[in-house]
């Protein structure tokens, strides 16, 4: 009887040990986002996607993507209420404005249909120039950007995105 | 469109170059200069003022500049400029104290290129199918009618008589099958036996698959190949066991093999491999794959725009695709997703099993310090047997080095080189020469021959009015003393790792170089792109010569690319060193050694546009006087248009 005991709970602590080890390998989000420069950004963002856990590395890269387009989306808006609040900056937020509407309307498609369609690199083109219009509205601001925090993002995600893009090619 | 060439830090593993910079990188991207609308205020007025200049005082200057020697002046100029950019460099770290680069209308319609192949409007990309048909050069290409962004790719269409003076024709293929629903993409042209032309393209199904589609012209009496027909039993090949649906594209034009049949290659991968497959066929609708691959060579990923031809190894003609034999060398080149680069290799090519040896194996297809066609911009190229003339040319794609915010508001991205005739380098056998096609110099107007002999540290005006097209052919000879006592000094070690990219560029001071010509500068130079020669010592002694471009200093604008471009280029005993340089605007090609070495670049100046831009030879070497003996031609437009039937049965337009 005691056997049959010590025997079950081994069985059970093997069981235990097998599925802690597979766990720990992490998924195909975890797994992937190590080779990226921002792991944590990278995971928060894949998982904060209902796709992200059964997407293949072209889905991860979309669903980043799709990020993009969000923040662009968030980052125009800003910029249009700025107008109003800060009068006196209506040339870089012109720029700006040119600028992520580039990112909305030329990037983010470009990069879409070229991972999709399986030639990545116009994707990382499209997605290293989402990173240097943010770069370049920034820098319109001369050290007074009411933007800096969502620039950040921009660069951060583009870092990113552009690392899955290029386990692609 | 921004390029892959690191414009923000990323770590890859597969891009070690972006890794070293990753810490320069952000100075890079916020190297802006403090003041500059004031720079750009005072550089409009800067362009009225030398307009002005230019008209009243043509004569003098000119006289100034061709009798020219060294001058305390100018190495003082040329000192500051030095200078100033490295302040610039120091000063502009902190991002914030910079402001982002307005483009204006006037700056970027400068940017078009006059003599240069590209669409009116809107995106481009792969050369397509290039062939000679009935009188006619015909030129097809990846294009986006939509955007000036990659997208919606349908095949642009194009003709000439000369390679040089292109009309534009109606669009020939677009995405209405359910096998090319997604992208009518790169193929190439084969003729036939009885003269009758077949095109192989990849298509993207409708489910995204990259397939191999035939089309053929529907009225091969046309000259012009306006019309083109699908096979109706499309696709012709679809990825085989074992290579994945997306990577599986870009077919060659297909040789003769000793049985008769046709034989094809296409690029693809398998992990991390880049191979070649390779298929036979009779009717180029039903395909033997070979079990073997025409080659592959591992770590270098994608293998895009497989091209495969024969070279002679002792006449300077080129060679139908199908020649074989024991006088001849055959070349295997591949355009390398990763890093987006050409590489060739020359081989040898064993007809009976389909494969293909590199001479060279430490310099195979690929690998990093394999050759490449040019140093700079230059990708997706192809080839074509150009049976008018004899000759192998070489079309690439040149594309932008620029945002996409200012490709959208100025309306088109990307060019094509200048076709180059291909041959082997029959003095070193181990490398191919380019050199701009003949054609091209129908559009040299008037010239001006120069003899100058520049002491160390000068720069000198070259007057030759405007300077945004220019055709520049220059021999260059370091004096003899100065070379002399250089070789002799046992003192100066060999500099094995010298390359343009790491030098520090055009300001970086030897005993030998830098020296050549700054093009696209403006009066001050505060805008400049230099083209030059660098001599230094290398290996067992011998004096090394490397051709750089230096784009770092081209423009005050801070949203585009600026690399500094080059390598190593052969020369041989007895030889002088000669450079050859088209400038057309945005686009700078530079030539060493009659094409041992080619590098392409673009550039995109704010302030040395129009009548603004002027031309200098300079010679940065810290001992050696250099002699230089060079002509000038301004350049023509092509005046590249919608074909008309008035263009029908002219044969160039001068």
């Amino acid at each position: 009887m005691k056997m049959m005991m010590m025997m079950k709970v081994m069985m059970m602590v093997m069981v235990m040990v097998m599925v802690m080890v597979m766990v720990s390998e992490g998924s195909i989000i975890e797994q992937t986002c190590k080779e990226t420069q921002d792991f944590n950004l990278c995971v928060s963002l894949l998982n904060s996607d209902p796709r992200g856990s059964s997407a293949d590395t072209s889905g991860l890269a979309l669903i980043l993507i799709d990020k993009i387009k969000g923040l662009t989306t968030k980052t125009l808006n800003e910029i249009n209420g700025l107008y109003k609040k800060r009068p006196e900056l209506k040339r870089a937020l012109d720029e700006c404005s040119r600028r992520y509407k580039t990112i909305l309307n030329a990037d983010v498609p470009e990069a879409i249909e070229a991972i999709s369609k399986g030639v990545p690199k116009f994707g990382e083109d499209g997605v290293i120039d989402a990173g240097v219009e943010a770069s370049v509205c920034e820098g319109g601001f001369k050290g007074k950007s009411p933007l800096t925090s969502l620039t950040k993002s921009m660069q951060k995600i583009s870092n990113v995105t552009r690392a899955i893009v290029r386990m692609l090619l | 469109m921004a390029s892959t060439e690191a414009l923000l830090p990323v770590t890859s593993r597969q891009d070690p170059l972006s890794e070293s910079r990753s810490d320069q990188i952000p100075e890079t991207r916020r190297r802006r200069p403090i003041k500059v609308h004031l720079a750009v205020y005072s550089g409009l007025l800067l362009i009225a003022l030398y307009v002005a200049l230019i008209v009243t005082h043509d004569g003098s200057t000119a006289q100034h500049g061709a009798k020219d020697e060294s001058s305390t002046e100018s190495r003082a100029s040329l000192a500051g400029v030095s200078e100033k950019s490295n302040d610039r460099v120091s000063r502009l770290s902190d991002d914030r104290k910079v402001e982002a680069f307005p483009w204006n209308n006037t700056m970027l319609s400068w940017q078009r290129t006059a003599f240069h192949f590209q669409p009116e409007k809107n995106w481009m990309n792969d050369p397509n199918g290039p062939l000679f048909y009935k009188g006619w050069y015909h030129f097809f290409y990846q294009y986006n009618p939509n955007a000036a962004v990659w997208g919606d790719i349908v095949w642009g269409h194009a003709v000439s008589k000369d390679l040089i003076h292109w009309l534009y024709l109606p669009i020939a293929m677009v995405p209405d099958q359910w096998y090319d629903a997604n992208g009518v993409w790169t193929g190439s042209a084969t003729f036939l036996d009885d003269g009758s032309i077949v095109m192989l393209y990849t298509g993207s199904t409708d489910k995204f698959v990259q397939v191999q589609n035939l089309a053929y012209p529907e009225d091969p009496s046309d000259p012009l190949l306006l019309k083109w027909a699908k096979f109706s039993g499309n696709p012709v090949l679809v990825p085989p066991p074992g290579i994945g649906a997306k990577d599986f594209r870009d077919p060659t034009t297909a040789w003769k093999t000793s049985t008769g049949k046709w034989r094809i290659t296409i690029g693809s991968k398998i992990n991390r491999t880049g191979i070649s497959l390779i298929y036979d066929t009779t009717d180029f609708k039903t395909y033997e794959k070979h079990d073997t691959l025409l080659h592959q060579v591992p770590n270098t990923g994608m293998w895009e725009c497989v091209d495969f031809y024969p070279v002679s190894k002792t006449q300077v003609n080129g060679l139908d695709t199908s020649v074989n034999g024991p006088g001849v060398k055959h070349v295997i080149k591949a355009s390398m997703d990763d890093t987006r680069i050409d590489h060739y290799a020359i081989g040898t090519y064993y007809d009976s099993n389909g494969t293909w040896v590199p001479d060279n194996p430490s310099i195979d297809v690929g690998i990093s310090t394999a050759l490449r066609y040019d140093y700079g911009k230059f990708y997706a190229s192809k080839t074509f047997y150009d049976q008018n003339k004899g000759r192998r040319i070489l079309w690439g794609w040149i594309g932008e080095s620029d945002s996409e915010a200012a490709d959208v508001q100025k309306g088109w991205s990307s060019v094509q080189g200048i076709p180059r005739t291909v041959v082997l380098d029959t003095r070193t056998r181990k490398n191919l020469v380019q050199w701009p096609v003949e054609e091209i110099k129908s559009l040299r107007l008037s010239s001006k021959k120069f003899d100058m002999t520049i002491g160390p540290g000068t720069v000198v005006p070259v007057d030759v009015g405007s300077a945004t097209q220019l055709d520049i052919e220059a021999e260059f000879e370091i004096k003899t003393e100065d070379l002399k006592l250089f070789f002799d000094d046992d003192s100066v070690e060999a500099d094995k790792k010298f390359s343009c990219e790491t030098s520090g560029g055009s300001t970086a001071r030897g005993a030998l170089g830098p020296f050549g010509f700054s093009v696209l500068a403006d009066e001050s130079l505060s805008e400049q792109t230099p083209v030059y020669f660098y001599v230094t010592k290398g290996k067992h002694s011998k004096l090394k010569t490397v051709f750089c471009t230096d784009t770092s200093r081209s423009t005050m604008a801070n949203d585009v690319v600026k690399p500094i471009y080059g390598s190593f280029v052969p020369v041989l005993k007895g030889e002088k060193l000669t450079m050859r340089i088209l400038v057309d605007h945005s686009i700078v090609e530079g030539f060493a050694q009659g094409g041992r070495t080619c590098i392409t670049s673009r550039v995109y100046p704010t302030k040395a546009i129009y009548g603004a831009t002027k031309l200098f030879l300079f010679n940065n070497a810290i001992d050696a006087t250099v002699t230089a003996s060079f002509k000038v031609w301004q350049m023509n437009s092509a005046f590249i248009h919608p074909y008309s039937p008035d263009d029908l049965g002219v044969p160039s337009r001068t």
